[in-house]
């Protein structure tokens, strides 16, 4: 065993037993973050924090909720929402949270490809992030089973019927991902495992993961310039703050997070107390019924645009088509050819393919939620092929780009 | 570093706290029993049909309730220990009611009714017929729940007069 | 400092398009939009929706509505007309034909005066589902008052009586009840098809409530003979406050068959006063965090504000000498 001196303080007995200085210098005090960021650089912190409200907030429903196809709608309608002190809080904020922490999400993914944050070297930051969004998508829809409403049932019936793969008719598939041949009890209870258990589980390690990318290549700035960290940080280091591109995490960086987090909750909490019902939609608050499919089915907002590249094509090309919008964006770093770590609009071609990329994925989620009728199909269909259309012709704009 | 820039971390950090505590005693709120559990926190038992040293177990709050109407026997039993306290009078009958869970841990004692006596498998414990303990390890006697008489019912779980003096005298603690 | 306030004001654009596309224009394409008549009971929806071989006996039917409502009623007599209608509509009453009776207690106060006549007069045409009566109202579960109540000063005197003696102060749940609770249970409100849950105990010694059980076997037959003769049962309304907006429960109280064509459910009557006492109980089971939210909303919105304006003092604290 290692020599242990006598502790003079707490601080020095926790230093000598796990590091406790050199775990401050690591993650706080020497985490050097450039200097030139704006407050989309503190996405990542709201998102954690969003992720904790959601996990507390979750912790005191999982207390009455019950994942019994009887019970499970009572218990979240009634039991929790009328009985339990302060349930209808909690519901609230976990609804209100599911719905925000996509919003962040996809804040945080655009920022990263308008500042080019997933180039050389930070390949794995953009792999580690898109995996944690489809672990939320995954965490999501499973908590969206739970209240065991009609749009739980219908999204649990038509979302499981993709794994049969159209044609192929893999029948036997979707009746084991179910454990019954329609959504029934054994489903209810094993996305229930996986919505509090399974899931968070794997949503901490591929956080830890994404931290982990990013201390080596360390965060993007707004121009995308290659930082000299080490000598930044001397000359922070010597008290040149002004002179120093770089601040440390803790306190500098983290107090503009926090003041990002404040303005933030303002908009989460007007939301939580009034109007939570953009998050809860009317349609479940019926009772999940075998017999009836309520006349206008649809995902939450964030599926909206993977659900309308789905829907406008026959059931084959539209299942290829939705395999391929779920994976795509996770080649992103390979699929940009051009070396230049810069903002969007100093990249010619590349400034126009991301703001139609956007408008495009605005467009795919309101046809998404739209009846499949007339107009609205025939716009939705266009917005598909284009979404194809802009990925087939990313590696020849970037190819052709101007190095800066 | 300025000491203004470690007051306005103090501060926040400080007000910070202060909404923690506030989510802290909502948490604490949810995690009360549901106003439906203590509705049904009354339960109200009839006494008119109760036969002379013959136990009867209901049930109030999910805890076994005994009751024993006394024989004449065993008021006299009773009033020679000075255990008529223990007592509920109704009309000219004498009752025993109690929480039929043993004092020492909580097990549910078994009556003998030719001996009038309670005996505790988990740990020897013994009552008499007014439950008042006669053998160690119980540290007294089965505790009385709250009740209000009315008329020949009891109900359980309203604090009556009657009840109300056991607490003050000591006969019962509060269950 | 104003290139973030620039890119914030970009997020914060996307971010209303975004939610405007996907809930008021959304919802604006995806509902039906009908017209209110803020309860006033004259058959103009009617006659507009009919099928053409109706409208002539519709138009008929509400003009003579309107020609009784001009009469004037005489509440004693009216009383006396009145016993025929309580051999029915009494405390207890059994199911006749589908459905029990409901109470009239309050009809005076929470039904429209022209509807109790129409009512009264042809209860299919009145309640506008006519439809399932294509031989004649007398196999309607009330058409036989036709046969006891049919001059139109009978019809009159009967409604002066109920709007004078059947009209006292009403309680949201007493509204839900009577006008609503026949067909449609609120497990919430502990309410089924036949009233208050009643209070049973198990038996201590099997665990078994039979009160409970001969309670419940009645509620199912009285549910299965509801559904035999509506087509379906009736959902339960416990929370209907919030699966339904509530301009779809306003125009569907008023007109059921504006919203869904060729529903079973009856147009209720409601008048104003009505409705909203019917809501206010809707909003109790189905809403009932509310008040606890106008109560807690205003002290978190508060703390965050200042916790934000702190945070901004400290991040000008930190960030004053960096530049």
């Amino acid at each position: 065993m290692a020599h242990f001196e006598k502790a003079n303080s707490l601080n020095e007995w926790l230093d000598q037993r796990i590091g406790l200085n050199t775990l401050k210098k690591v993650m706080q005090s020497e985490y050097w973050i450039p200097k030139d960021i704006n407050f989309l650089w503190a996405m990542g912190m709201v998102l954690a924090a969003t992720f904790g409200i959601l996990l507390v907030s979750g912790i005191f429903l999982l207390m009455y909720y019950n994942p019994s196809t009887d019970l499970a709608f009572d218990s979240v309608n009634y039991t929790i929402m009328t009985e339990v002190g302060y349930g209808w809080l909690w519901r609230h904020i976990h609804g209100v949270g599911a719905s925000l922490v996509f919003l962040i999400i996809y804040i945080h993914m655009f920022t990263g490809i308008y500042y080019g944050s997933y180039k050389k070297g930070r390949e794995l930051i953009w792999i580690s992030g898109m995996l944690l969004f489809v672990l939320f998508s995954a965490e999501a829809f499973s908590g969206y089973m739970l209240p065991w409403g009609q749009m739980s049932y219908w999204a649990g019936m038509v979302i499981t019927n993709l794994f049969s793969g159209g044609s192929l008719h893999a029948d036997g598939l979707v009746e084991w991902i179910r454990g019954d041949y329609v959504p029934a009890q054994a489903y209810l209870s094993r996305f229930f495992m996986l919505h509090v258990l399974l899931m968070p589980l794997a949503i901490i390690g591929a956080i830890v993961f994404h931290f982990g990318t990013l201390r080596l290549p360390h965060v993007n700035n707004q121009e995308g310039k290659e930082v000299d960290f080490e000598e930044s940080a001397r000359l922070w280091k010597e008290g040149k703050r002004a002179e120093s591109e770089v601040i440390p995490f803790s306190p500098v960086f983290l107090s503009k997070d926090v003041f990002v987090m404040g303005v933030y909750f303002i908009m989460f909490f007007y939301l939580v107390f009034y109007h939570f019902e953009f998050a809860m939609d009317p349609v479940n608050f019926d009772p999940a019924n075998g017999l009836s499919t309520p006349t206008h089915i649809y995902p939450e907002w964030y599926f909206l645009w993977s659900y309308e590249i789905l829907r406008p094509f026959p059931t084959d090309p539209g299942l290829i088509a939705f395999a391929f919008a779920q994976v795509i964006f996770f080649t992103l770093p390979f699929l940009d050819r051009s070396p230049n770590v810069a903002p969007a609009n100093k990249r010619g071609a590349f400034h126009i393919w991301f703001w139609a990329m956007l408008a495009d994925m605005l467009v795919l989620t309101f046809m998404g939620k739209l009846p499949p009728q007339g107009i609205w199909s025939t716009i939705g269909l266009v917005a598909a092929i284009t979404f194809f259309v802009l990925w087939i012709a990313l590696p020849i704009i970037t190819k052709l780009e101007k190095k800066l | 570093m300025s000491s203004r820039r470690d007051f306005m971390g103090m501060a926040l950090g400080g007000f910070t706290a202060l909404g923690g505590i506030g989510a802290l005693m909502a948490m604490k709120k949810t995690w009360d029993p549901l106003p439906s559990v203590k509705a049904a926190g009354f339960t109200t038992i009839d006494l008119k049909d109760a036969q002379e040293n013959v136990l009867v177990t209901e049930k109030w709050r999910g805890k076994p309730i005994f009751v024993l109407k006394q024989s004449k026997e065993m008021v006299e039993k009773a009033k020679k220990a000075k255990e008529m306290d223990r007592l509920i009078k109704i009309e000219d009958a004498h009752y025993m009611v109690a929480v039929g869970l043993c004092t020492h841990l909580g097990c549910i004692p078994g009556y003998d009714a030719a001996n009038e006596s309670f005996l505790c498998a988990c740990h020897g414990g013994m009552y008499d017929g007014t439950a008042m303990v006669t053998k160690a390890p119980p540290p007294r006697g089965l505790d009385v729940p709250p009740f209000k008489i009315d008329g020949t019912k009891l109900v359980l779980g309203e604090q009556g007069p009657e009840y109300k003096k056991m607490l003050a005298d000591g006969t019962t603690l509060p269950v | 400092m104003n290139k973030e306030l620039k890119i914030l004001g970009i997020v914060a654009a996307f971010t209303l398009v975004l939610y405007w596309g996907v809930e008021p224009f959304a919802h604006s394409q995806m509902h039906k939009h009908v017209e209110g008549h803020n309860f006033v009971y004259d058959g103009t929806a009617d006659i507009e929706e009919a099928s053409k071989d109706k409208k002539e006996a519709k138009k008929k039917f509400w003009s003579e509505v309107k020609e009784i409502a001009k009469l004037k009623g005489d509440a004693t007599a009216g009383e006396a007309t009145f016993g025929m209608c309580a051999g029915c509509h009494m405390d207890g009453a059994a199911n006749m034909g589908g459905v029990t009776p409901p109470s009239l207690e309050h009809a005076g106060a929470i039904y429209d005066k022209n509807f109790l006549i129409a009512l009264i007069k042809d209860p299919a045409m009145a309640t506008n589902v006519d439809h399932k009566y294509p031989n004649g109202t007398m196999t309607h579960p009330m058409g036989s008052i036709s046969s006891m109540v049919s001059a139109p000063q009978d019809i009159a005197n009967v409604v002066a009586y109920l709007k004078a003696k059947k009209a006292g102060e009403v309680t949201s749940k007493e509204a839900f009840k009577e006008a609503c609770g026949r067909c449609h249970a609120n497990r919430y409100g502990k309410l089924t098809q036949l009233g208050e849950i009643p209070k049973t105990k198990s038996n201590i010694k099997t665990g078994q409530d039979v009160d409970k059980i001969k309670y419940d076997q009645k509620v199912a037959e009285e549910q299965n003979a509801l559904a035999d003769y509506l087509g379906k049962l009736p959902p339960d309304l416990s929370i209907i406050y919030r699966a339904r907006s509530e301009h779809f429960l306003e125009t569907f109280i008023e007109n059921p068959q504006a919203q869904l064509k060729g529903t079973a459910m009856p147009r209720t009557g409601l008048n104003e006063e009505g409705y909203e006492k019917v809501m206010e109980y809707l909003a109790q089971t189905g809403d009932p965090s509310a008040p606890a939210r106008a109560m807690a909303g205003p002290w978190v919105l508060g703390f965050f504000f200042l916790f934000t304006i702190l945070a901004y003092l400290w991040k000008q604290s930190q960030w004053r000498d960096l530049h």
